[in-house]
């Protein structure tokens, strides 16, 4: 199981955040800043945690993120609920 | 060639929409059309073809992101179909989501096809899904999709999108982009000068105020306001004694162009 997350690049603009953090300062929240990131938990059939790694990061390439305006964190999960 | 003989395919899967009013427009101007889901094309092929319009909507659901999921199919089930269609010079339309999909496919700026895209069309910088009337403004007439406009001429035409915000990869992406000649359309004031980012003539914060784009070539080209929807005069805001809206212009130079293929 691989767990990729794709969030904005640091400095891009991110409104969904920015209307986040607003309704969360209006309910009382002491909130400075919000960013909004995309988690994908990836079943994948692999030998081994760098095969993994690898794969995740051409699935990042070719679909998950648009290197333009995006930035992602790859962790292979091991144990419960991940790969053995 | 004879126009009765050119024909145009409107792709279409789940959650495109103005597929009918790029056909009823096409049609309008004498050019056959069929409305095609992917599948379709995949099994029939483009060979039959001149021109290949991505409409508007939310394909797949806008799912990853906007474009990303249609633009990637492009990739997996008729690239080399497509990039023969473009070597011969055919046409390739984008409209809104059909220009993110073509951005996400890589099919512009460069109108290669590339494995990852060189720009992006980000969340609009409003924060807010804008649907609104813009002034278009045309920095390059005489090309396929502008035949017959003017530098500087303003279009009318309505936009509807949450990601419009035109994001080149590298500053030296938007300068070949600016010195190729491959900005075709920037968002304006009304008293025709640039719009320079100033909301809401700019109506999602793109860089330079871009609008819509096009290859080296200019046979490909993206843009995110509707001209489908600002076709027949009755369609403008205001209404209009006048039977077409200014959105006629853009279709006109593709008839003109498949006229001349």
């Amino acid at each position: 199981m691989v767990r990729v997350e794709v969030k904005l690049k640091k400095g891009h603009f991110d409104p969904e955040g920015d209307v986040t953090a607003r309704s969360l300062k209006d309910l009382g929240f002491p909130v400075n800043n919000v960013r909004v990131s995309k988690v994908y938990t990836v079943d994948v059939s692999v030998g081994d945690e760098k095969e993994a790694m690898s794969l995740a990061r051409e699935m990042c390439r070719k679909l998950l993120a648009n290197p333009t305006k995006d930035d992602f964190i790859i962790e292979v999960l091991t144990g419960e609920g991940g790969a053995d | 060639m004879d126009l009765e003989r050119a024909k145009a395919c409107i792709a279409r899967v789940g959650g495109t929409n103005c597929d009918l009013e790029l056909k009823v427009a096409l049609e309008d101007l004498g050019l056959r059309t069929e409305i095609l889901h992917m599948k379709e094309i995949v099994k029939k092929g483009l060979a039959e073809y001149q021109l290949l319009v991505f409409p508007g909507g939310f394909s797949y659901g806008d799912y990853v992101r906007a474009g990303a999921i249609w633009g990637k199919e492009v990739h997996s089930k008729i690239k080399s179909e497509l990039q023969t269609f473009i070597e011969e010079n055919k046409l390739v339309l984008g409209i809104c989501n059909g220009f993110q999909v073509m951005i996400e496919a890589g099919i512009l700026p460069d109108g290669e096809i590339a494995e990852v895209p060189k720009a992006a069309l980000a969340n609009n910088a409003s924060s807010k899904y804008e649907c609104r009337w813009v002034y278009v403004r045309v920095e390059r007439g005489g090309t396929p999709f502008t035949e017959g406009l003017t530098n500087g001429e303003i279009l009318r035409i309505p936009v509807g999108h949450g990601e419009g915000r035109f994001l080149p990869e590298s500053e030296e992406v938007l300068r070949e982009l600016i010195k190729d000649g491959c900005v075709l359309f920037r968002y304006a004031l009304p008293s025709g000068d640039a719009a320079d980012g100033e909301y809401p003539y700019n109506p999602n914060g793109s860089v330079y105020d871009i609008a819509g784009i096009c290859n080296k070539r200019g046979n490909i080209m993206g843009m995110m306001p509707h001209p489908e929807r600002a076709f027949f005069g009755w369609q403008l805001p205001e209404g209009s004694d006048s039977l077409y809206g200014d959105g006629k212009k853009i279709f006109q130079g593709i008839i003109k162009y498949l006229e001349d293929y």
